[in-house]
């Protein structure tokens, strides 16, 4: 098998006293979209910071493409392409510009950097935006340059940071629908997210992040089998704490979840079990049937929510 | 495409780093450019008249048997690199790091801190250049200066934005609000402007403060600039005054390195 493109072992990065990554271990190989899912704090930036050889490890083991970020920084680099948490634009230049300027850091001959830009603009679908100035734009067209601004070298490796955190729906599946391009054309994809959705359409394989620690590894697929149950039952109740009837629900599904406002029970067969509710007595205000995603995941091993 | 073709199509890296990061500031510039240029003929024509024409008018005497505007020009070069090489080198520097983040950009890419600043400062430099050609040729139309060795007074300028841009990125990556930047006029460069010998001779001030005008960088680079100007010798030995700007080109690259890297690498 062809050696991992990033290789970290026990990665720590600490900040003064505070460890925001507590020793992760992960591997990411060619090809695949590879996800850090977690809720804020997770330490899901500073990872992708180390991995993206801006910032040192304090300790641990980490090889980018075989290389040493600290040793070799800019060779590796030269390979990767960013797409940071917040967009790092020039507002002042045009679309194209930030394009061919950032080119020319990678020692990108003008001409190439010229046909590269426009081939990229088509892209990310912002050509008929290519000589107007980046600041107007719309947060999902921001988005999009710096996705274009992170292939200009043909990298290796792209590193995602939220991709879509802050965009309206509609910009979010253009994005996808873009990272879903770049997946089949077998580009590497690293990816931070908090969406579970974001996760579960787009990564081959995660790591679940909480606390600067890895709580859980698999495919999508997978993690839901191996954590969490088929189907969910949502049940809300008309009172003020869900929690007084959670009690009442033993021996239906097996888990229980309470949140602040709503209950759910984890169950292989969803309508079984709104049977056996109702067959309990109970009459919660509103009932769904769902299957399972990684936020149950993610409920199950933190007790918390991804999102809140 | 194959993978043979994408190895072949890799770029590979910019052989001098700096150098595409000073071609990035420049095509900013490029937008901006038109209004810079005005003022930079303006403020030259305005002082010749002003200190020519009005100031001089009071002065028959002149100073040191030239007249008074032939000798403020050789100040007004310098104090003019001056204003240029702190403007460009605190605002934009300040803005890059905490406004639009373009320092993290470049960061991203295999640019090393050390280029990212090179590639800004030589931009400060073409800056404050270009600023004194244009200042040079309208006070050379007017009949302002007295020597041809005026073109000395290039270098010059070089070597004091080297002194003052240096230290200045270091003070904007240092500091967290834009209030200090305001200060950084109000305390250094205006008062230096008045009493490093632009106006009057430093010889006019009492001895303490005729000492702390020889600290600053501005008079040693007032001095050379107007001994190139009238085509003299200056008052202090050219190599000393070379040196002084040196250490303090030298000293501020330093500390500019390290404050970027604070503020780049954690
Ligand atoms: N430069 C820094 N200095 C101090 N603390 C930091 C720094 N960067 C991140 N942190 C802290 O580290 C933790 C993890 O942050 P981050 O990696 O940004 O998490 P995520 O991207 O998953 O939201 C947070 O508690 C954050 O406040
Ligand atoms: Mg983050």
């Amino acid at each position: 098998m062809a050696p991992p493109l990033i290789q970290a072992r026990g990665l720590v990065k600490r900040f003064g006293d505070f460890t925001a990554v507590d020793g992760i271990d992960v591997q990411v190989r060619a090809g695949e979209a590879f996800g850090f899912l977690g809720p804020n704090g997770a330490g899901k930036s500073s990872t992708m910071r180390m991995v993206g050889c801006i910032s040192p490890p304090s300790s641990g083991e980490l090889r980018i493409l075989g290389m040493d970020p600290v040793r070799d920084g800019p060779a590796i680099r030269a390979r990767l392409g960013v797409c940071p948490q917040l967009d790092n634009l020039d507002p002042e230049l045009t679309v194209r510009e930030n394009l061919t300027t950032y080119a020319r850091y990678f020692g990108i001959p003008r001409r190439v950097a010229r046909a590269r830009a426009t081939e990229l603009l088509d892209f990310v679908q912002l050509s008929e935006r290519a000589d107007s100035k980046v600041e107007p734009l719309s947060g999902g067209m921001k988005r999009r340059l710096t996705i274009a601004r992170a292939l200009v070298n043909e990298p290796d490796i792209v590193l995602l940071d939220e991709p879509t955190t802050g965009l309206d729906p509609q910009a979010r599946h253009l994005v996808w629908e873009r990272l879903f391009r770049l997946k089949q054309q077998g580009v590497t994809l690293v990816l931070t997210t908090h969406y579970m959705d974001e996760a579960e359409q787009l990564c081959d394989r995660l790591v679940v992040m909480d606390g600067g620690r890895i709580v859980a590894e698999g495919s999508p697929r997978a993690l839901i089998e191996r954590h969490s149950t088929r189907e969910v039952v949502e049940l809300r109740f008309a009172a003020e704490s869900q929690e007084a009837f959670a009690g009442k629900l033993d021996g239906v599904g097996e888990r229980v979840e309470v949140l602040p406002d709503r209950i759910l029970v984890y169950v292989p067969d969803g309508d079984a079990a709104v049977a056996e509710v109702a067959a309990l007595g109970l009459e919660p205000v509103n009932v769904l049937v769902r299957r399972s995603s990684l936020e149950d995941v993610f409920l199950h091993l933190t007790g918390r929510t991804l999102v809140d | 495409m194959t993978q043979l073709t994408r190895e072949q199509a890799r770029p590979s890296l910019p052989r001098v780093p700096a150098l595409a990061v000073f071609e990035y500031h420049l095509i900013g510039y490029r937008r901006t450019w038109r209004a810079g240029v005005f003022s930079s003929f303006l403020l030259p024509t305005l002082a010749v008249l002003g200190f020519g024409v009005g100031v001089g008018a009071y002065i028959d005497r002149g100073v040191g048997g030239v007249s008074y505007l032939e000798w403020i020009v050789g100040g007004l070069l310098a104090s003019t690199a001056l204003q240029v090489a702190v403007g460009e080198s605190t605002w934009p520097v300040f803005g890059n790091l905490q406004w639009t983040k373009i320092y993290f950009a470049q960061r991203s890419a295999p640019l090393r801190v050390n280029d990212i600043v090179a590639g800004h400062l030589a931009f400060v430099l073409f800056r404050v250049l270009t600023s004194i050609v244009a200042f040079l040729l309208v006070t050379g139309v007017l009949g302002a200066l007295r020597s041809p060795w005026a073109v000395l007074a290039l270098p010059v300028a070089a070597l004091l934005t080297l002194a003052v841009a240096a230290p200045g990125f270091a003070y904007a990556a240092v500091v967290d609000t834009d209030s200090w930047l305001a200060m950084l006029s109000r305390f250094a460069v205006i008062p230096m402007t008045l009493f490093a010998g632009v106006f009057f001779p430093v010889e006019s001030l009492p001895l303490v403060l005729r000492w702390v005008a020889y600290a600053t960088p501005l008079w040693h680079a007032v001095d050379l600039c107007r001994a190139a100007v009238l085509g003299v010798a200056p008052q202090w030995s050219v190599a000393g005054h070379l040196c002084y700007l040196a250490v303090w080109a030298a000293a501020g690259w330093l500390l500019a390195r390290r404050a970027f890297a604070r503020k780049l690498v954690v």
